[in-house]
């Protein structure tokens, strides 16, 4: 275990933390696709960094799995899906920017409170991760919480997935392939099921809104 | 290991067959035909667990124990039962126009598709595998869900799709911290994926990263149960959703995430060696019965005041099992069995009387039993038998999660009587002007699929007066298991 | 050798006024580049500088003694911050003085006396410009103490001096919470400097404008050491950025000769800022006042998420 290495993959995190505080400050669709993407390559850089630390080859294969499916396939889809469905930009969100950002640094905070135990007991390269890791996946539940338009919470919910994966590279030094190509299935399932449904959902409302959903309600 | 393949095999090879075959009129036969196999191969495994104790196949990827094939087994049951009834149940809505051809084959191979997800879930000895095929049932439901195509469907799907995604994604979490602390204690070249190398070490499992990891892993199948404050998605789902997959999602799906969470406690409760996990699963479980049994109060659609009471029931389950011991276990494992039995029996009476009413709204639909009397009792036993009268065995369970609460936590026997009563007084208040009075109701148009009814309804009943020797020693292996020993 | 440290603290001073002007028109000359003119050259801060000199200032009635005070304040605060900032050597007289709060305290401090001395002539500018100062100054204040906070968790020491020679020593470190404190440290620079995104400094259009407001009823010697004040401000962030993100080649002897070998060092950090910054200038269009808070409270929050990441990752 390098020096070197070991400060990639916090750089890394570093960098995955600030994706989802961009992603939680960034109005434009199109842009949330492209930060994915770019979320997508960092898990790709560090998923590769621990696997050259640490001579797995299984973790070359998800690196590249990550690649092909997060930074290249899932945001073509997605990107034709905005052209399809024409919204490329989302309305005002929920709630102002700048006190999403506040509570999303009390979100970090708690999360760093959570891992700190553990992260003192770990043994892997970078113990430090698993608190990043925990606070990007509840800044991108925040983010689903705060938008309105159906893409930016898809996107939240597949950045959600991303840091999973980083926390489970990095914390563990990657799940089992079996494991991981199954998660990367139902991933790529997922999203192929909401962009069915998106197009479904303009048919039947005529807007991809999603407070449009909320005719279900207790009398 | 024969039995295991065709418990798998059967439902994934019927979900390409009526991938292909699906439009065709003879595939609603097929698919009873598929469900049917299903079942009997789950037959063949369950003798072979009862007599031979339990397995490990395939590499140790797949573990059969008494506490699985007990599920295996129901699932396979109610898999089966439920497909007889969407036989004629689909049919009407071919008629009416809410199917078309292509609707159909969508629907029969994700029907199979789920069965085969929730018996990889159940016999899956690999936690992240446990995961994936959860995550998959979720996707085919969904799918399920949407099939009507309707603005309030997709809308329920959605909702379906995005909480429970994210609620599964916390059980990924979870998941993965469970990997992280069996890393440390697990012999290299063991995959410490697997649950029964976890089991066996569990002993020496880091307790600070086990709590942690059992709080998501709680929160994340939790929402699968349909666990207070994470329930919303559920009685959406339920009520939106064509009535068979109401039926397998209260009677199936739901288990599946209870057994999931079960399976996560006797291993934190094996790191920590404290009462930790039962406490949260009793917390949730309570919150649960409470907020079901007052959500049940304002209900006007049938479909969803019966998803509401499957929210009570799954709290009443995981707080049996919060409980924890040896009556309670077994308690739960048998309230979960006939649980199980019950709803999906009133499901399969609700879809046809909202069929004949054309309407789920509960005002619009009277006087069942002069029209159809078997519908009509069908809906009234069921209900009895859900709210916990005897003799049906909801009320031995419930009787003894009762005793063992009292027993061990005196405080909440209280406040679990306030729940059961007020879903007794919203429940049978509501059904019974629908099965007597005045009709209002139709004849459909192909005779409704009572069998699978009163098979649930028999069975329900049979646990509650006696049950049988051999089903006993199995629940009490399973709620050995459960117990950690 | 006291009087050699003397004369070192001179030589340093006596260079930074000379370079800010320079900077300033080096950065001026690259936008004008980018921008396909052919611009005034580097030398024009110097020119405009030497022609307000020559002129007389022109007071208001209704000035008070504050108006006349305030340029001398803020170019004495500037200059005395250019030398507490380890420019070329961390072993100045002067550099252990005052550490990175108290450099705050004094960018403050001169902040308060010009916005008292804009709104001091009763102008409706000068008054809208002393609000605006005041509104993006007490956003980028906090800013600029976390980012110091970042750089002082990693050498655990608030004083800059400190802070050079400990991250400058060590071999080469990725240091997360730095990356973080450096982004956060460009937005907090563009809105203190009046820069683009914020401020346009190259505009008289009444809307729009923070600085020039401030300093529209200033006129002859005193518009010239505002002027002045103002490129010694954009001289001092960039050397603070040069000391907390690229401190290598920052002498640690205060002999005159090793800080006249840190020159060049000093000259080519600062040249590839100004291209830098030019670039930056060039690339981004000018947000909407409201919007500033939300860029500013952008670079408070990378500020503590890189304290964060400090405390969690330990680097």
């Amino acid at each position: 275990m390098t020096n070197l290495s070991l400060e990639l993959i916090n750089l890394f995190a570093a960098i995955l933390l600030m994706l989802a505080f961009a992603m939680l400050a960034q109005r434009r669709i199109v842009t949330l696709v492209h930060i994915y993407a770019l979320q997508g390559l960092t898990v790709v850089c560090a998923t590769s960094v621990v696997a050259y630390v640490t001579h797995q080859d299984h973790l070359y294969y998800s690196a590249a799995l990550t690649l092909v499916l997060k930074v290249f396939l899932i945001p073509y889809i997605l990107h034709r899906l905005i052209r399809r469905l024409d919204v490329r930009w989302d309305k005002e969100t929920l709630l102002n920017i700048p006190s999403t950002m506040l509570i999303g640094i009390f979100l970090v905070i708690f999360a760093f409170n959570l891992a700190l135990p553990i992260s003192k007991l770990s043994t892997s390269v970078s113990p430090g991760t698993l608190g990043i890791a925990l606070a990007c996946m509840l800044l991108s539940f925040m983010m689903m919480i705060t938008r309105s338009k159906a893409i930016p919470q898809v996107i939240g919910f597949l950045s959600i997935e991303n840091a999973l994966f980083f926390a489970a590279t990095s914390a563990t030094y990657g799940m089992p392939m079996v494991v991981e190509l199954g998660i990367a299935l139902d991933v790529l399932v997922g999203v192929f099921i909401l962009g069915v449904f998106m197009f479904q959902i303009r048919e039947q409302f005529e807007s991809l809104d999603i407070s449009n959903l909320e005719n279900l309600k207790e009398e | 290991m024969s039995p295991l393949v065709l418990v798998f095999a059967i439902p994934l090879l019927g979900s390409l067959t009526l991938a292909f075959v699906g439009t065709k009129p003879f595939a609603r036969n097929v698919n009873v035909a598929f469900s049917f196999s299903t079942f009997l191969a789950s037959c063949f495994l369950t003798a072979k667990i009862i007599s031979g104790g339990s397995i490990l196949v395939l590499d140790s990827q797949f573990f059969i124990d008494s506490l699985n094939v007990f599920l295996v087994a129901l699932t396979a049951f109610i898999g089966f039962t439920t497909s007889v009834f969407s036989r004629p149940y689909m049919r009407i809505e071919q008629d009416r126009g809410k199917m078309t051809p292509n609707r159909m084959r969508l629907y029969f191979s994700m029907y199979q598709l789920f069965s085969f997800c929730m018996l990889l879930a159940l016999t899956t000895n690999n936690m992240g595998i446990l995961w994936v095929s959860m995550e998959a049932a979720t996707l085919t439901t969904v799918l399920l869900v949407s099939v009507y195509r309707t603005p309030a469907s997709l809308e329920a799907a959605w909702k379906y799709f995005i909480l429970c995604g994210v609620g599964i994604a916390q059980a990924l979490f979870g998941t993965i911290l469970l990997y992280m602390a069996a890393q440390k204690v697990i012999a290299p070249g063991l995959n410490p994926l697997l649950w029964t190398n976890l089991n066996a070490a569990k002993g020496q499992l880091n307790p600070v990263i086990m709590s942690l990891a059992f709080v998501f892993l709680l929160v994340g199948y939790g929402t699968k149960v349909g666990l207070a404050p994470l329930h919303n998605w559920l009685p959406d789902a339920h009520a939106e959703g064509p009535t068979p997959i109401s039926a397998v999602l209260s009677g199936l799906l739901l288990n599946v995430a209870l057994y999931a969470v079960i399976r996560c406690k006797i291993l934190t409760d094996g790191a920590l060696k404290n009462h930790f996990a039962g406490r949260l699963m009793i917390g949730f479980g309570l919150l649960s019965v409470l907020v079901a049994a007052f959500s049940l109060l304002r209900q006007r659609d049938i479909k969803r005041m019966f998803s509401y009471s499957s929210i009570e029931h799954m709290g009443i389950m995981t707080f049996a099992f919060g409980i924890g011991g040896p009556i309670a276990n077994f308690a739960g494992l048998l309230h979960m069995t006939v649980h199980a039995l019950t709803k999906s029996a009133i499901f399969f009476a609700v879809g046809h009387a909202a069929q004949k009413a054309g309407s789920q709204i509960m005002e619009e639909i009277r006087g069942l039993i002069k029209v159809s009397p078997a519908v009509g009792w069908g809906l009234m036993m069921g209900t009895l038998a859900i709210l916990g009268m005897p003799p049906f065995g909801i009320f031995s369970s419930e009787f003894l999660i009762l005793t063992s609460a009292m027993h061990q936590l005196a405080w909440a026997a209280p406040i679990l009587l306030l729940g059961l009563a007020v879903a007794f007084g919203a429940i049978f208040v509501r059904v019974q002007p629908m099965v007597f009075g005045e009709t209002s109701v139709k004849r459909l148009s192909h005779p409704p699929a009572i069998l699978p009814v009163f098979l649930h309804l028999g069975l329900a009943l049979m646990l509650g007066l006696y049950i049988p020797g051999y089903l006993n020693t199995w629940f009490l292996q399973a709620a050995q298991i459960i117990g950690g020993q | 050798m006291s009087l050699m440290r003397v004369l070192s603290q001179g030589l340093a001073t006596f260079l930074s006024l000379l370079l800010a002007p320079l900077f300033l028109g080096w950065v001026n000359q690259n936008r004008a580049w980018l921008q396909n003119r052919s611009g005034p050259g580097v030398l024009q801060p110097f020119r405009m500088l030497h022609k307000l000199f020559n002129k007389d200032s022109v007071m208001a009635q209704s000035a008070s003694p504050l108006f006349r005070f305030a340029p001398y304040l803020v170019f004495a605060c500037m200059v005395v911050a250019t030398a507490i900032i380890p420019t070329l050597s961390t072993d100045l007289p002067l550099a252990s003085a005052a550490d990175a709060i108290a450099l705050v305290g004094l960018f403050a401090l001169a902040r308060v006396f010009i916005s008292l001395a804009a709104m001091d002539i009763g102008t409706a500018f000068g008054t809208l410009g002393a609000r605006r100062e005041m509104f993006v100054g007490f956003l980028a204040e906090p800013a600029l103490l976390t980012i110091l906070f970042c750089a002082s968790l990693i050498a655990h020491s608030t004083a800059l001096t400190t802070i050079v020679t400990n991250v400058g020593q060590r071999s080469f470190a990725i240091y997360p919470s730095l990356v973080f404190a450096g982004i956060a440290f460009i937005f907090v620079f563009l809105a203190e400097n009046a820069r683009v995104p914020i401020d346009n400094p190259s505009t008289h259009l009444e809307l729009t404008m923070i600085h020039e407001a401030l300093i529209l009823e200033y006129s002859g010697r005193h518009l010239a050491l505002l002027e002045w004040a103002a490129s010694l401000k954009l001289f001092a962030y960039s050397t603070i950025g040069i000391a907390l993100f690229l401190p290598w080649g920052i002498s640690e002897s205060g002999s005159p000769t090793h800080l006249i070998a840190s020159i060049p060092v000093l000259l080519l950090k600062l040249a590839l800022f100004g291209i830098v910054l030019a670039l930056v200038e060039t690339l981004f269009a000018k947000m909407r006042i409201f919007r500033v808070p939300e860029f500013l409270a952008t670079s408070f929050l990378l500020g503590v998420i890189g304290m964060l990441t400090y405390i969690l990752l330990g680097s």
